[in-house]
Protein backbone atom coordinates (compact mmCIF):
# COMPACT_ATOMS: atom_id res chain seq x y z
CA UNK A 1 0.00 0.00 0.00
CA UNK A 2 2.64 2.46 1.03
CA UNK A 3 5.24 0.65 -1.00
CA UNK A 4 6.81 2.70 -3.76
CA UNK A 5 8.76 0.28 -5.86
CA UNK A 6 10.15 0.84 -9.32
CA UNK A 7 8.00 -0.48 -12.12
CA UNK A 8 7.89 -4.25 -11.95
CA UNK A 9 7.52 -6.48 -14.98
CA UNK A 10 4.25 -7.89 -13.68
CA UNK A 11 2.80 -4.42 -13.46
CA UNK A 12 3.64 -2.78 -16.75
CA UNK A 13 0.98 -0.12 -16.16
CA UNK A 14 3.31 1.57 -13.70
CA UNK A 15 5.53 2.68 -16.52
CA UNK A 16 2.97 4.84 -18.25
CA UNK A 17 0.63 5.85 -15.43
CA UNK A 18 2.45 7.02 -12.34
CA UNK A 19 1.05 5.45 -9.18
CA UNK A 20 -1.08 7.86 -7.17
CA UNK A 21 1.10 9.36 -4.46
CA UNK A 22 -0.16 8.47 -1.04
CA UNK A 23 0.42 10.91 1.77
CA UNK A 24 3.67 9.82 3.42
CA UNK A 25 4.20 7.68 0.36
CA UNK A 26 7.95 7.79 0.91
CA UNK A 27 7.64 5.48 3.89
CA UNK A 28 8.83 2.05 2.84
CA UNK A 29 7.75 -1.23 4.34
CA UNK A 30 11.12 -1.58 6.03
CA UNK A 31 10.57 1.71 7.82
CA UNK A 32 7.26 0.50 9.15
CA UNK A 33 8.78 -2.69 10.46
CA UNK A 34 11.50 -0.63 12.09
CA UNK A 35 8.96 1.62 13.80
CA UNK A 36 6.86 -1.33 14.89
CA UNK A 37 9.91 -2.98 16.36
CA UNK A 38 10.83 0.14 18.35
CA UNK A 39 7.25 0.52 19.55
CA UNK A 40 7.26 -3.15 20.56
CA UNK A 41 10.34 -2.65 22.70
CA UNK A 42 8.78 0.33 24.47
CA UNK A 43 5.61 -1.62 25.18
CA UNK A 44 7.66 -4.54 26.48
CA UNK A 45 9.63 -2.14 28.67
CA UNK A 46 6.39 -0.75 30.06
CA UNK A 47 4.89 -4.15 30.77
CA UNK A 48 7.99 -5.55 32.48
CA UNK A 49 8.63 -2.39 34.49
CA UNK A 50 5.05 -2.07 35.77
CA UNK A 51 4.45 -5.78 36.43
CA UNK A 52 7.64 -6.90 38.10
CA UNK A 53 9.34 -3.86 39.61
CA UNK A 54 8.79 -0.85 41.80
CA UNK A 55 9.01 2.32 39.71
CA UNK A 56 12.14 3.50 41.56
CA UNK A 57 13.93 0.27 40.58
CA UNK A 58 12.82 0.12 36.97
CA UNK A 59 11.04 3.27 35.80
CA UNK A 60 8.45 2.72 33.06
CA UNK A 61 8.80 4.68 29.82
CA UNK A 62 6.29 7.39 30.72
CA UNK A 63 8.12 8.23 33.94
CA UNK A 64 11.40 8.42 32.05
CA UNK A 65 9.76 10.61 29.45
CA UNK A 66 8.50 13.01 32.13
CA UNK A 67 11.94 13.19 33.75
CA UNK A 68 13.46 13.72 30.35
CA UNK A 69 11.18 16.67 29.66
CA UNK A 70 12.03 18.21 33.02
CA UNK A 71 15.74 17.85 32.36
CA UNK A 72 15.35 19.31 28.89
CA UNK A 73 13.46 22.32 30.20
CA UNK A 74 16.01 22.99 32.91
CA UNK A 75 18.79 22.71 30.33
CA UNK A 76 20.46 19.98 32.38
CA UNK A 77 20.15 17.31 29.68
CA UNK A 78 21.58 19.31 26.81
CA UNK A 79 24.51 20.32 28.95
CA UNK A 80 25.39 16.68 29.56
CA UNK A 81 24.78 15.72 25.95
CA UNK A 82 26.89 18.56 24.58
CA UNK A 83 29.88 17.94 26.78
CA UNK A 84 29.81 14.21 26.08
CA UNK A 85 29.54 14.74 22.35
CA UNK A 86 32.47 17.12 22.44
CA UNK A 87 34.61 14.60 24.28
CA UNK A 88 33.58 11.79 21.94
CA UNK A 89 34.26 13.85 18.85
CA UNK A 90 37.64 15.12 20.05
CA UNK A 91 38.78 11.67 21.16
CA UNK A 92 37.47 9.96 18.07
CA UNK A 93 39.03 12.43 15.66
CA UNK A 94 42.41 12.58 17.40
CA UNK A 95 42.49 8.79 17.71
CA UNK A 96 41.64 8.27 14.06
CA UNK A 97 44.14 10.90 12.94
CA UNK A 98 46.89 9.03 14.76
CA UNK A 99 45.80 5.49 13.97
CA UNK A 100 45.11 5.72 10.23
CA UNK A 101 48.58 6.95 9.16
CA UNK A 102 50.37 4.68 11.63
CA UNK A 103 48.27 1.72 10.51
CA UNK A 104 48.98 2.48 6.85
CA UNK A 105 52.70 2.72 7.46
CA UNK A 106 52.67 -0.42 9.59
CA UNK A 107 50.93 -2.26 6.81
CA UNK A 108 53.20 -0.89 4.09
CA UNK A 109 56.67 -0.85 5.67
CA UNK A 110 57.77 -4.03 7.46
CA UNK A 111 60.22 -2.20 9.73
CA UNK A 112 57.51 0.13 10.99
CA UNK A 113 55.31 -2.86 11.66
CA UNK A 114 58.10 -4.64 13.51
CA UNK A 115 58.57 -1.59 15.71
CA UNK A 116 54.95 -0.94 16.61
CA UNK A 117 53.43 -4.39 16.50
CA UNK A 118 54.44 -5.46 20.04
CA UNK A 119 52.80 -2.36 21.53
CA UNK A 120 49.66 -2.80 19.52
CA UNK A 121 49.35 -6.49 20.28
CA UNK A 122 49.93 -5.89 23.98
CA UNK A 123 47.89 -2.78 24.71
CA UNK A 124 44.87 -3.66 22.66
CA UNK A 125 44.03 -6.21 25.34
CA UNK A 126 44.21 -3.62 28.10
CA UNK A 127 40.81 -1.93 28.33
CA UNK A 128 40.68 1.81 28.75
CA UNK A 129 39.05 1.43 32.16
CA UNK A 130 42.32 0.02 33.49
CA UNK A 131 43.99 3.34 32.73
CA UNK A 132 41.53 5.54 34.60
CA UNK A 133 43.54 6.01 37.76
CA UNK A 134 46.99 6.49 36.23
CA UNK A 135 45.59 8.88 33.64
CA UNK A 136 44.00 11.03 36.34
CA UNK A 137 47.20 11.00 38.37
CA UNK A 138 49.20 12.10 35.34
CA UNK A 139 46.84 14.58 33.73
CA UNK A 140 44.63 15.84 36.52
CA UNK A 141 40.88 16.09 36.28
CA UNK A 142 40.44 18.44 33.32
CA UNK A 143 39.23 17.45 29.86
CA UNK A 144 42.54 15.82 28.90
CA UNK A 145 42.15 12.47 30.70
CA UNK A 146 38.61 11.96 29.43
CA UNK A 147 39.58 12.65 25.85
CA UNK A 148 42.69 10.50 26.19
CA UNK A 149 40.63 7.52 27.25
CA UNK A 150 38.53 7.82 24.10
CA UNK A 151 41.62 8.38 21.94
CA UNK A 152 43.08 5.21 23.42
CA UNK A 153 40.04 3.10 22.54
CA UNK A 154 39.76 4.59 19.06
CA UNK A 155 43.40 4.05 18.16
CA UNK A 156 43.40 0.27 18.35
CA UNK A 157 40.19 -0.23 16.44
CA UNK A 158 41.15 2.09 13.60
CA UNK A 159 44.74 0.90 13.53
CA UNK A 160 43.96 -2.79 13.29
CA UNK A 161 41.30 -2.23 10.63
CA UNK A 162 43.70 -0.10 8.62
CA UNK A 163 46.39 -2.79 8.76
CA UNK A 164 43.88 -5.40 7.64
CA UNK A 165 42.97 -3.07 4.77
CA UNK A 166 46.57 -2.76 3.64
CA UNK A 167 47.13 -6.51 3.83
CA UNK A 168 44.02 -7.11 1.72
CA UNK A 169 45.26 -5.15 -1.27
CA UNK A 170 45.56 -7.49 -4.24
CA UNK A 171 49.29 -7.86 -5.04
CA UNK A 172 48.41 -7.38 -8.72
CA UNK A 173 47.30 -3.81 -8.00
CA UNK A 174 50.68 -2.89 -6.57
CA UNK A 175 52.40 -4.76 -9.39
CA UNK A 176 50.32 -2.93 -11.97
CA UNK A 177 51.21 0.39 -10.36
CA UNK A 178 54.89 -0.55 -10.34
CA UNK A 179 55.02 -1.40 -14.02
CA UNK A 180 53.03 1.73 -14.85
CA UNK A 181 55.85 3.73 -13.33
CA UNK A 182 54.76 4.32 -9.73
CA UNK A 183 57.62 4.48 -7.25
CA UNK A 184 57.14 3.35 -3.65
CA UNK A 185 55.76 6.71 -2.48
CA UNK A 186 53.39 7.03 -5.42
CA UNK A 187 52.23 3.45 -4.96
CA UNK A 188 51.54 4.26 -1.31
CA UNK A 189 49.60 7.44 -2.09
CA UNK A 190 47.76 6.28 -5.19
CA UNK A 191 47.17 2.60 -4.45
CA UNK A 192 47.67 1.63 -0.82
CA UNK A 193 45.84 4.61 0.63
CA UNK A 194 42.73 4.51 -1.56
CA UNK A 195 42.57 0.72 -1.49
CA UNK A 196 42.68 0.71 2.31
CA UNK A 197 40.23 3.58 2.67
CA UNK A 198 37.05 1.48 3.01
CA UNK A 199 38.74 -0.44 5.84
CA UNK A 200 39.87 2.78 7.52
CA UNK A 201 36.35 4.19 7.31
CA UNK A 202 34.85 0.96 8.62
CA UNK A 203 37.34 1.04 11.50
CA UNK A 204 36.37 4.64 12.21
CA UNK A 205 32.75 3.72 12.18
CA UNK A 206 33.31 0.93 14.70
CA UNK A 207 35.47 3.23 16.80
CA UNK A 208 32.77 5.88 16.78
CA UNK A 209 30.32 3.38 18.24
CA UNK A 210 32.90 2.36 20.82
CA UNK A 211 33.50 5.98 21.77
CA UNK A 212 29.91 6.19 22.94
CA UNK A 213 30.47 3.22 25.18
CA UNK A 214 33.80 4.52 26.40
CA UNK A 215 32.53 7.98 27.32
CA UNK A 216 30.96 6.37 30.40
CA UNK A 217 34.29 5.23 31.75
CA UNK A 218 35.95 8.45 30.63
CA UNK A 219 33.42 10.45 32.60
CA UNK A 220 33.76 8.29 35.64
CA UNK A 221 37.04 10.17 36.13
CA UNK A 222 36.09 12.92 38.49
CA UNK A 223 33.78 14.50 36.00
CA UNK A 224 30.92 16.77 36.96
CA UNK A 225 29.21 16.73 33.61
CA UNK A 226 28.44 14.48 30.65
CA UNK A 227 26.13 11.54 30.15
CA UNK A 228 28.58 9.21 31.86
CA UNK A 229 28.56 11.45 34.90
CA UNK A 230 24.76 11.60 34.79
CA UNK A 231 24.49 7.82 34.76
CA UNK A 232 27.21 7.19 37.28
CA UNK A 233 26.20 9.94 39.68
CA UNK A 234 22.48 9.19 39.63
CA UNK A 235 23.11 5.84 41.29
CA UNK A 236 24.04 7.72 44.47
CA UNK A 237 20.42 8.69 45.11
CA UNK A 238 18.78 5.89 43.18
CA UNK A 239 17.58 8.20 40.42
CA UNK A 240 16.99 5.31 38.05
CA UNK A 241 14.85 7.49 35.79
CA UNK A 242 17.88 9.73 35.15
CA UNK A 243 20.03 6.68 34.53
CA UNK A 244 17.56 5.58 31.89
CA UNK A 245 17.61 9.02 30.31
CA UNK A 246 21.38 8.67 30.05
CA UNK A 247 21.07 5.20 28.55
CA UNK A 248 18.47 6.23 26.01
CA UNK A 249 20.48 9.30 25.01
CA UNK A 250 23.68 7.30 24.54
CA UNK A 251 21.92 4.75 22.37
CA UNK A 252 20.06 7.31 20.32
CA UNK A 253 23.07 9.56 19.81
CA UNK A 254 25.29 6.62 18.95
CA UNK A 255 22.78 5.35 16.45
CA UNK A 256 22.36 8.78 14.87
CA UNK A 257 26.11 9.30 14.65
CA UNK A 258 26.54 5.89 13.07
CA UNK A 259 23.82 6.52 10.48
CA UNK A 260 25.34 9.89 9.72
CA UNK A 261 28.81 8.40 9.30
CA UNK A 262 27.44 5.69 7.08
CA UNK A 263 25.66 8.30 4.99
CA UNK A 264 28.93 10.19 4.55
CA UNK A 265 30.70 7.00 3.46
CA UNK A 266 28.02 6.10 0.93
CA UNK A 267 27.80 9.68 -0.30
CA UNK A 268 31.48 10.47 -0.67
CA UNK A 269 33.41 7.21 -0.73
CA UNK A 270 31.13 4.71 -2.47
CA UNK A 271 33.61 4.13 -5.27
CA UNK A 272 36.31 2.98 -2.87
CA UNK A 273 34.50 -0.24 -2.19
CA UNK A 274 31.39 -1.78 -0.80
CA UNK A 275 30.41 -0.66 2.68
CA UNK A 276 28.57 -3.34 4.66
CA UNK B 1 68.49 -5.35 -37.25
CA UNK B 2 67.11 -8.18 -35.21
CA UNK B 3 68.32 -8.28 -31.64
CA UNK B 4 67.80 -10.46 -28.64
CA UNK B 5 65.71 -8.40 -26.28
CA UNK B 6 64.73 -10.63 -23.40
CA UNK B 7 66.71 -13.74 -22.59
CA UNK B 8 65.86 -16.30 -19.93
CA UNK B 9 68.64 -18.81 -19.34
CA UNK B 10 68.09 -21.93 -17.23
CA UNK B 11 65.64 -20.16 -15.01
CA UNK B 12 64.25 -22.09 -12.07
CA UNK B 13 61.63 -20.98 -9.64
CA UNK B 14 59.94 -22.44 -6.62
CA UNK B 15 57.16 -21.20 -4.42
CA UNK B 16 58.15 -21.49 -0.81
CA UNK B 17 54.78 -22.57 0.42
CA UNK B 18 53.31 -22.62 3.90
CA UNK B 19 55.18 -24.20 6.75
CA UNK B 20 54.91 -27.97 6.70
CA UNK B 21 54.28 -28.03 2.95
CA UNK B 22 57.03 -28.99 0.56
CA UNK B 23 58.07 -26.12 -1.71
CA UNK B 24 56.87 -26.64 -5.29
CA UNK B 25 59.48 -26.43 -7.98
CA UNK B 26 57.43 -24.77 -10.72
CA UNK B 27 60.11 -24.02 -13.29
CA UNK B 28 63.36 -25.83 -13.96
CA UNK B 29 65.85 -24.93 -16.66
CA UNK B 30 63.38 -22.69 -18.41
CA UNK B 31 65.10 -20.96 -21.32
CA UNK B 32 63.84 -18.69 -24.03
CA UNK B 33 65.23 -15.88 -26.10
CA UNK B 34 62.89 -13.21 -27.43
CA UNK B 35 63.91 -11.03 -30.31
CA UNK B 36 63.01 -7.40 -30.46
CA UNK B 37 59.65 -6.73 -32.06
CA UNK B 38 58.45 -10.31 -32.13
CA UNK B 39 55.05 -11.63 -31.16
CA UNK B 40 55.65 -14.60 -28.89
CA UNK B 41 52.83 -16.82 -27.67
CA UNK B 42 53.25 -19.02 -24.66
CA UNK B 43 51.07 -22.12 -24.57
CA UNK B 44 50.84 -24.69 -21.84
CA UNK B 45 48.48 -26.66 -19.67
CA UNK B 46 46.80 -24.92 -16.74
CA UNK B 47 49.04 -24.62 -13.71
CA UNK B 48 52.28 -25.31 -15.56
CA UNK B 49 53.79 -21.94 -14.68
CA UNK B 50 52.94 -19.51 -17.49
CA UNK B 51 51.93 -16.71 -15.13
CA UNK B 52 55.06 -17.40 -13.12
CA UNK B 53 57.21 -16.95 -16.24
CA UNK B 54 55.47 -13.65 -16.94
CA UNK B 55 55.96 -12.46 -13.37
CA UNK B 56 59.66 -13.27 -13.65
CA UNK B 57 59.94 -11.36 -16.93
CA UNK B 58 58.05 -8.43 -15.41
CA UNK B 59 60.44 -8.43 -12.47
CA UNK B 60 57.80 -9.15 -9.84
CA UNK B 61 59.57 -12.37 -8.88
CA UNK B 62 63.25 -13.24 -8.68
CA UNK B 63 64.46 -16.52 -10.15
CA UNK B 64 65.85 -19.09 -7.74
CA UNK B 65 68.43 -20.01 -10.33
CA UNK B 66 69.48 -18.97 -13.82
CA UNK B 67 69.40 -15.49 -15.31
CA UNK B 68 66.91 -13.16 -16.95
CA UNK B 69 68.27 -10.29 -18.96
CA UNK B 70 66.68 -7.44 -20.85
CA UNK B 71 68.83 -5.99 -23.61
CA UNK B 72 71.81 -7.61 -21.97
CA UNK B 73 71.14 -6.28 -18.46
CA UNK B 74 69.81 -8.45 -15.65
CA UNK B 75 66.17 -7.76 -14.81
CA UNK B 76 65.91 -6.20 -11.38
CA UNK B 77 62.37 -5.36 -10.46
CA UNK B 78 59.55 -4.04 -12.59
CA UNK B 79 60.02 -1.29 -15.15
CA UNK B 80 57.91 0.95 -17.35
CA UNK B 81 59.46 -0.69 -20.40
CA UNK B 82 57.48 -3.90 -19.64
CA UNK B 83 53.85 -3.53 -18.69
CA UNK B 84 51.57 -6.38 -17.81
CA UNK B 85 47.99 -7.24 -18.64
CA UNK B 86 47.10 -9.39 -15.66
CA UNK B 87 45.06 -12.55 -15.62
CA UNK B 88 41.87 -11.84 -13.70
CA UNK B 89 40.39 -8.50 -12.82
CA UNK B 90 41.96 -7.61 -9.48
CA UNK B 91 44.62 -5.43 -11.07
CA UNK B 92 42.32 -2.53 -11.93
CA UNK B 93 42.05 0.34 -9.46
CA UNK B 94 38.43 0.01 -8.44
CA UNK B 95 38.28 3.48 -6.86
CA UNK B 96 39.20 5.15 -10.14
CA UNK B 97 36.92 5.73 -13.08
CA UNK B 98 37.75 3.85 -16.27
CA UNK B 99 39.44 6.87 -17.79
CA UNK B 100 41.66 7.40 -14.75
CA UNK B 101 42.59 3.74 -14.74
CA UNK B 102 43.77 4.08 -18.32
CA UNK B 103 45.52 7.38 -17.56
CA UNK B 104 47.28 6.07 -14.45
CA UNK B 105 50.65 5.49 -16.11
CA UNK B 106 50.54 8.93 -17.72
CA UNK B 107 49.74 10.47 -14.36
CA UNK B 108 52.82 8.80 -12.93
CA UNK B 109 54.81 10.48 -15.69
CA UNK B 110 53.43 13.82 -14.54
CA UNK B 111 51.26 14.52 -17.57
CA UNK B 112 48.53 17.12 -17.05
CA UNK B 113 45.02 15.89 -16.43
CA UNK B 114 43.67 17.32 -19.64
CA UNK B 115 46.34 15.74 -21.80
CA UNK B 116 46.30 12.36 -20.16
CA UNK B 117 42.52 12.19 -20.41
CA UNK B 118 42.75 12.99 -24.10
CA UNK B 119 45.25 10.17 -24.61
CA UNK B 120 43.22 7.80 -22.45
CA UNK B 121 40.12 8.54 -24.52
CA UNK B 122 41.96 7.53 -27.68
CA UNK B 123 42.89 4.18 -26.20
CA UNK B 124 39.41 3.62 -24.83
CA UNK B 125 38.18 4.20 -28.33
CA UNK B 126 40.69 1.68 -29.63
CA UNK B 127 39.34 -1.02 -27.35
CA UNK B 128 35.75 -0.02 -28.13
CA UNK B 129 34.91 1.40 -24.75
CA UNK B 130 33.71 4.81 -25.87
CA UNK B 131 31.17 6.20 -23.47
CA UNK B 132 32.41 4.11 -20.54
CA UNK B 133 34.99 6.62 -19.31
CA UNK B 134 33.12 7.59 -16.17
CA UNK B 135 32.19 4.15 -14.97
CA UNK B 136 34.01 2.43 -12.14
CA UNK B 137 35.51 -1.04 -12.76
CA UNK B 138 32.85 -2.56 -10.51
CA UNK B 139 30.26 -1.43 -13.04
CA UNK B 140 31.93 -3.15 -16.02
CA UNK B 141 31.63 -6.69 -17.31
CA UNK B 142 34.58 -9.08 -17.19
CA UNK B 143 35.42 -8.54 -20.85
CA UNK B 144 35.15 -4.78 -20.51
CA UNK B 145 37.52 -4.82 -17.54
CA UNK B 146 40.01 -6.80 -19.58
CA UNK B 147 39.81 -4.19 -22.32
CA UNK B 148 40.39 -1.42 -19.76
CA UNK B 149 43.56 -3.25 -18.74
CA UNK B 150 44.68 -3.45 -22.35
CA UNK B 151 44.00 0.26 -22.91
CA UNK B 152 45.87 1.01 -19.70
CA UNK B 153 49.08 -0.72 -20.75
CA UNK B 154 48.92 0.65 -24.29
CA UNK B 155 48.46 4.20 -23.02
CA UNK B 156 51.76 4.11 -21.15
CA UNK B 157 53.48 3.01 -24.38
CA UNK B 158 55.92 0.36 -23.14
CA UNK B 159 58.50 -1.39 -25.24
CA UNK B 160 57.21 -4.78 -24.24
CA UNK B 161 53.73 -6.02 -23.52
CA UNK B 162 53.36 -8.99 -21.21
CA UNK B 163 49.83 -10.28 -21.61
CA UNK B 164 48.37 -13.03 -19.46
CA UNK B 165 45.38 -14.56 -21.25
CA UNK B 166 44.05 -11.11 -22.04
CA UNK B 167 41.18 -12.32 -24.21
CA UNK B 168 40.17 -15.30 -22.12
CA UNK B 169 37.03 -13.61 -20.79
CA UNK B 170 35.78 -12.20 -24.07
CA UNK B 171 33.01 -13.48 -26.31
CA UNK B 172 34.11 -14.94 -29.65
CA UNK B 173 33.23 -11.81 -31.62
CA UNK B 174 34.95 -9.31 -29.36
CA UNK B 175 37.87 -11.65 -29.05
CA UNK B 176 38.25 -11.84 -32.83
CA UNK B 177 38.13 -8.07 -33.12
CA UNK B 178 40.60 -7.58 -30.27
CA UNK B 179 42.96 -10.08 -31.86
CA UNK B 180 43.06 -8.14 -35.13
CA UNK B 181 43.31 -4.90 -33.21
CA UNK B 182 46.28 -6.17 -31.24
CA UNK B 183 48.07 -7.41 -34.36
CA UNK B 184 47.45 -4.00 -35.93
CA UNK B 185 48.88 -2.19 -32.89
CA UNK B 186 51.84 -4.52 -32.83
CA UNK B 187 52.47 -3.98 -36.54
CA UNK B 188 52.30 -0.21 -36.19
CA UNK B 189 54.31 0.19 -33.01
CA UNK B 190 56.84 -2.61 -33.28
CA UNK B 191 56.36 -3.61 -29.68
CA UNK B 192 57.59 -6.93 -28.41
CA UNK B 193 54.71 -9.00 -27.13
CA UNK B 194 54.62 -12.03 -24.87
CA UNK B 195 51.13 -13.40 -24.99
CA UNK B 196 49.89 -16.26 -22.81
CA UNK B 197 46.98 -18.29 -24.06
CA UNK B 198 45.31 -21.67 -23.74
CA UNK B 199 43.93 -21.44 -27.20
CA UNK B 200 45.97 -22.95 -30.05
CA UNK B 201 43.91 -21.14 -32.67
CA UNK B 202 44.63 -17.82 -30.99
CA UNK B 203 48.34 -18.61 -30.87
CA UNK B 204 48.45 -19.50 -34.56
CA UNK B 205 46.52 -16.36 -35.48
CA UNK B 206 48.81 -14.05 -33.56
CA UNK B 207 52.28 -15.43 -33.08
CA UNK B 208 55.59 -15.21 -34.88
CA UNK B 209 56.64 -18.07 -32.66
CA UNK B 210 54.76 -20.30 -30.30
CA UNK B 211 56.47 -21.67 -27.20
CA UNK B 212 54.92 -24.77 -25.67
CA UNK B 213 55.62 -25.34 -22.01
CA UNK B 214 55.82 -28.83 -20.56
CA UNK B 215 53.46 -29.98 -17.87
CA UNK B 216 54.45 -28.91 -14.37
CA UNK B 217 55.97 -29.26 -11.91
CA UNK B 218 59.50 -28.48 -13.10
CA UNK B 219 58.13 -27.09 -16.31
CA UNK B 220 60.32 -25.74 -19.09
CA UNK B 221 59.90 -24.71 -22.68
CA UNK B 222 59.35 -28.01 -24.49
CA UNK B 223 59.30 -26.71 -28.03
CA UNK B 224 59.34 -23.51 -30.03
CA UNK B 225 57.41 -23.50 -33.28
CA UNK B 226 57.89 -20.66 -35.76
CA UNK B 227 54.59 -19.73 -37.38
CA UNK B 228 55.54 -18.46 -40.80
CA UNK B 229 52.07 -17.98 -42.20
CA UNK B 230 51.42 -14.75 -44.11
CA UNK B 231 49.58 -11.92 -42.32
CA UNK B 232 46.86 -10.88 -41.94
CA UNK B 233 45.86 -14.38 -40.93
CA UNK B 234 42.50 -15.99 -40.85
CA UNK B 235 41.46 -19.48 -39.98
CA UNK B 236 41.15 -20.10 -43.70
CA UNK B 237 44.72 -19.00 -44.43
CA UNK B 238 46.49 -21.86 -46.27
CA UNK B 239 48.60 -23.83 -43.84
CA UNK B 240 46.60 -22.70 -40.79
CA UNK B 241 45.03 -26.08 -40.16
CA UNK B 242 48.35 -27.93 -40.52
CA UNK B 243 50.03 -25.56 -38.10
CA UNK B 244 47.19 -26.06 -35.63
CA UNK B 245 47.50 -29.84 -35.92
CA UNK B 246 51.25 -29.68 -35.54
CA UNK B 247 51.08 -27.71 -32.29
CA UNK B 248 48.19 -29.78 -31.00
CA UNK B 249 50.16 -32.97 -31.63
CA UNK B 250 53.13 -31.54 -29.71
CA UNK B 251 50.92 -30.75 -26.74
CA UNK B 252 49.27 -34.16 -26.83
CA UNK B 253 52.66 -35.88 -27.02
CA UNK B 254 53.79 -33.81 -24.09
CA UNK B 255 50.77 -34.88 -22.09
CA UNK B 256 51.28 -38.52 -22.98
CA UNK B 257 54.95 -38.23 -22.02
CA UNK B 258 53.96 -36.66 -18.73
CA UNK B 259 51.94 -39.72 -17.77
CA UNK B 260 54.71 -42.26 -17.58
N1 LIG C 1 51.66 -17.67 -4.74
C1 LIG C 1 51.81 -18.99 -4.91
N2 LIG C 1 52.14 -19.78 -3.88
C2 LIG C 1 52.32 -21.10 -4.04
N3 LIG C 1 52.18 -21.73 -5.20
C3 LIG C 1 51.84 -21.01 -6.28
C4 LIG C 1 51.63 -19.59 -6.19
N4 LIG C 1 51.30 -19.15 -7.42
C5 LIG C 1 51.29 -20.22 -8.23
N5 LIG C 1 51.60 -21.34 -7.55
C6 LIG C 1 51.73 -22.69 -8.12
O1 LIG C 1 52.63 -22.61 -9.19
C7 LIG C 1 52.17 -23.34 -10.31
C8 LIG C 1 52.16 -22.47 -11.53
O2 LIG C 1 51.26 -21.42 -11.37
P1 LIG C 1 50.95 -20.38 -12.53
O3 LIG C 1 49.98 -19.41 -12.01
O4 LIG C 1 52.23 -19.83 -13.04
O5 LIG C 1 50.27 -21.32 -13.63
P2 LIG C 1 49.65 -20.95 -15.06
O6 LIG C 1 50.38 -21.74 -16.07
O7 LIG C 1 49.61 -19.48 -15.23
O8 LIG C 1 48.19 -21.53 -14.92
P3 LIG C 1 46.83 -20.99 -15.61
O9 LIG C 1 46.90 -21.38 -17.04
O10 LIG C 1 45.76 -21.77 -14.90
O11 LIG C 1 46.75 -19.54 -15.40
C9 LIG C 1 50.81 -23.89 -9.94
O12 LIG C 1 50.94 -25.24 -9.69
C10 LIG C 1 50.41 -23.16 -8.69
O13 LIG C 1 49.79 -24.04 -7.81
MG1 LIG D 1 48.11 -18.10 -15.30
Amino acid sequence: MTEVSPARPDRPADVSTPAPRLPLGWIKRDHLIYLASVAGLIVLWHVIATTFFKPQFFPPPLVVLATGREMLESGELMEHVNISLQRILAGFLIGSAIAAPVGLLMGYIPIVRAIFDPYVQFFRFVPSLAWLTPVVIWFGIGETPKILIIVYTTIFIVLINTMVGVSHIAPNKLRAAACLGAGPIQAFLFVTLPAALPFILTGMRLAMGNSFATVISAEMIAADSGLGYLIFNSRLWMATDKIFIGIVCLGALGLTADRFFRYLIVRFAHQYGPIE
Amino acid sequence: MIEELLVARDVSYQYTARRGVEPVSVLRRFSVSLTEGEFFCLLGPSGCGKTTVLNLMAGFLEPAGGTLTLAGRPIRGPGVDRTVVFQGDDALFNWLRTIDNVAFGLRMQGMSKERRHAVAREYLHLVHLDGQENKYPGELSGGMKQRVQIARVLASDPKMLLMDEPFGALDAQTRGRMQSELVEIWRKTGKTIVFITHDITEAVLLADRVGVMTKGPESRLGAIIPVDLPRPRRRSTPGFGEMWEHINALIENEEAAGHD
